[in-house]
């Protein structure tokens, strides 16, 4: 079973790049669980875990809000590649992040990035996800925890 | 692989070539735009290690910020080299694996300095004090 300080460093992983790199924190929704595959958003950053978890971690979010973060980065491109480069940088933080806090009890891949609405994530048969909702200016993305 | 025309400096001080190795091109053009060193001339980016090692033997720059994770040639076994063949590179790894022992291991391949990301304009810059000042 997930514990609950597991998932914190999951979500500090996330909300602290809205901090630092937007100079603008974001908040959390209310997690919820569920079965099956949660919806994604535009653009989706994947890190498989395995060792003492097996599962995925994603962070996805739509293509308006990671054009307004890249507006409060400065960056003035917003092209497709930008935006795969920019929610792969989320997800390569989450990564760093678990990295630390785990140690070597869990291994964590290098991050790949989906786009469009309805990308296969690799899941595990009858597992559960904690969907996490990260709310930033009027954006909402989901940080989605799936690992047993 | 993206070489520019290193800027004039004003001669005040001593100045250093700069290589951003990242393989977000977001990362690289924020390092270029965020760092506010006269003396730092920007001699081209990388967005792999083999990239950079390439650029390097080219360009020999003085100052190297350096992702690690990175396709092709990391972080890690670039900076290797890259002492290599230049003991006297300064070289800041500007890296999300926020571990120590990455860190650890880094600065023990010859590693001058390590910036976890995200970071601010103000981190980065600090950190680049550091490492030339």
């Amino acid at each position: 079973m997930l514990q609950e300080q597991e998932l914190k460093t999951f979500v500090e992983g996330t909300t602290n790049y809205f901090e630092v790199a937007a100079q603008q924190p974001a908040s959390i929704g209310s997690p919820y669980l569920m079965e099956g595959n949660p919806s994604v958003h535009d653009y989706t950053g994947v890190i498989n875990i395995s060792g003492k978890r097996e599962g995925v971690v994603y962070f996805t979010a739509p293509k308006a809000m990671l054009t307004v973060l890249l507006m409060k980065m400065q960056e003035n491109d917003f092209s497709h590649e930008t935006m795969r480069d920019l929610v792969g940088e989320v997800a390569n933080t989450i990564s760093g992040n678990a990295r630390r806090d785990f140690g070597r009890d869990f291994v964590i891949s290098v991050p790949s990035v989906l786009a469009g609405g309805a990308p296969e994530i690799p899941q595990k048969p009858g597992s559960r996800s904690f969907v996490i909702p990260i709310n930033w200016r009027s954006h909402s993305a989901k940080l989605i925890v799936s690992l047993t | 692989m993206n070489a520019v025309n290193a800027k004039a400096t004003n001669g005040a001080r001593r100045s250093y070539k700069l290589m951003i190795v990242d393989d977000s091109n977001i990362m690289r053009r924020r390092i270029e735009r965020s760092q506010q060193f006269d003396e730092l001339e920007l001699i081209g980016t990388a967005g792999n290690g083999l990239e950079a090692l390439e650029l390097f033997k080219k360009a020999d720059p003085d100052v190297v910020t350096m992702d690690l994770t990175m396709p092709q040639m990391d972080g890690i076994e670039c900076i290797s080299q890259l002492v290599a063949l230049k003991p006297s590179v300064r070289i800041l790894v500007i890296s999300a694996l926020a571990d120590k022992a990455t860190a650890v291991e880094a600065m023990e391949k010859g590693a001058n300095g390590f910036l976890n990301k995200p970071f601010t304009d103000r981190q980065l810059n600090e950190a680049i004090a550091d490492l030339i000042r």
